[in-house]
């Protein structure tokens, strides 16, 4: 199963054109939803006029070199290991279904694009990926779910209920899920038995659900989220700190510090 | 003025969910964000904007110290054990402290809350929040307002 490319073997009942196709439209759809998202919202707006006041307040003119530096160091550490989440498992947890889910839309669009007509030979390692990539998404993005929400964890609500707030995580597990089990029955050699048509059907409409549902989702996240912590470096570096105080030059006296708690106190 | 959250920060982590007093900051059901649900209730007592890992909370301050058209942040440090305030005044004028979180022992004084018990489900359904009534150091039953005193229409 790992070293066969689904999309190869689809090519012998949808032409790849089909399939190319259907994944441009799916770019459409996120690209379209996220920017009904941003004139519904009016997030961006608020943000760069938040930004603008901000610098109003900056104690320093960053140069072109410093503001590469801090923007490279953002990128690499803060959004590459979501540093936002803090040490723990809400960040291990997003990690692994965040790299997952690149992995396996690389290796996706690769396959599509590139190798998946029966006369191709795909190499190894993308459908090696392309497995990984999902099984990543899968562990990530149900640990999470089952585990680490912060209304079943925090709120004590119960793991069963299901919000809007789900519709994108359930969306991304159910895509790399139905995806597994569909390239799982396609490497039994079934041949025309239902079953590996029945999760095609499944991941083709979870697919549907994940880039066509990103107005209602929280899709748009991956996009606001880098901005919003590179927004935030350059407040730091600038001196402006959104305002914040800077960092306490604590005497002795203050004593130890303490320890933060996970918040499950309800 | 109430706490309000800043979207672009928050990461739904729950701490202000967590040491809320008035159990009025809670998850956004759209898009699991902290969000204050009652306004009305909230007493500005700050515990949210500090606990807030993100610095993601804000409030206006109390008029008595700083007037409106103010800003008012906090950054608390738990591993130097401080809280730093920032107050900009609409005139331009800032004022900088530095305070300790506790002078007192962790865990002497103050509850270790990680090792008490977890709260079965009648406890979190109820109306009581954690560890009333013996938090609130009485064994008496709290007191209610019946509900036939608020005006239907006016007040639910």
């Amino acid at each position: 199963m790992f070293y066969n490319n689904p999309f190869s073997i689809l090519s012998e009942t949808v032409p790849a054109i089909a399939m190319q196709s259907f994944l441009i439209v799916m770019i459409a759809l996120v690209v379209l939803g996220t920017l009904v998202d941003i004139i519904h919202k009016k997030n961006v707006k608020y943000f760069f006029e938040n930004a603008k006041k901000a610098k109003k307040s900056a104690t320093k003119v960053l140069g072109a070199g410093e503001r590469v530096s801090v923007i490279a160091k953002t990128v690499v550490y803060d959004i590459g290991t979501t540093s936002e989440l803090g040490a723990g498992k809400r960040r291990v947890a997003h990690l692994l279904g965040m790299y997952g889910t690149i992995l396996f839309w690389i290796a996706s669009a690769v396959m599509i694009f590139c190798y998946s007509s029966l006369t191709s030979s795909t190499p190894l390692a993308w459908p090696i990926i392309w497995h990984v990539g999902a099984i990543m998404t899968v562990l990530g993005g149900s640990w999470f779910w089952f585990f680490l929400r912060v209304d079943v964890y925090s709120e004590a609500q119960p793991w069963y209920r299901i919000i809007r707030a789900d519709l994108f995580v359930l969306a991304l597990i159910a895509t790399s899920l139905f995806g597994l089990i569909w390239s799982y029955l396609q490497s039994l050699n079934l041949y025309d038995r239902w079953d590996d048509k029945v999760f095609l059907v499944l991941y083709v409409v979870s697919n549907l659900v994940l880039f066509g549902g990103v107005y209602w989702s929280k899709f748009a996240h991956m996009f606001y989220k880098p901005g919003a912590a590179i927004q935030k470096n350059l407040a730091e570096a600038d001196g402006s700190r959104d305002n914040l105080p800077p960092e306490a030059d604590a005497p002795e006296k203050f004593g130890l510090g303490i320890k933060r708690e996970a918040p499950k106190h309800y | 003025m109430p706490t309000f959250v800043y979207m672009t920060r928050c990461d739904g982590c729950g701490h202000c969910v967590d040491i809320c007093p008035s159990d009025i900051m809670h998850i956004d059901e759209t898009i699991r964000r902290a969000v204050n649900i009652e306004p009305n209730f909230c007493w500005e007592c700050y515990s949210c904007v500090k606990a807030c890992p993100n610095h993601a909370i804000d409030v206006r301050g109390y008029a008595d110290f700083a007037p409106m058209g103010h800003s008012v942040r906090v950054r608390r440090e738990e591993e130097k054990g401080t809280i730093s305030w920032k107050i900009k005044f609409r005139n331009g004028k800032e004022k900088n402290f530095v305070s300790p979180i506790t002078t007192k022992p962790w865990g002497k004084f103050i509850p270790k809350l990680a090792e008490g018990e977890k709260p079965n489900r009648g406890e979190i359904n109820s109306q009581k929040l954690y560890n009333e009534p013996e938090g609130l150091n009485t064994k008496k039953e709290l007191p209610t307002v019946n509900k036939d005193v608020f005006k239907k229409g006016v007040y639910y």
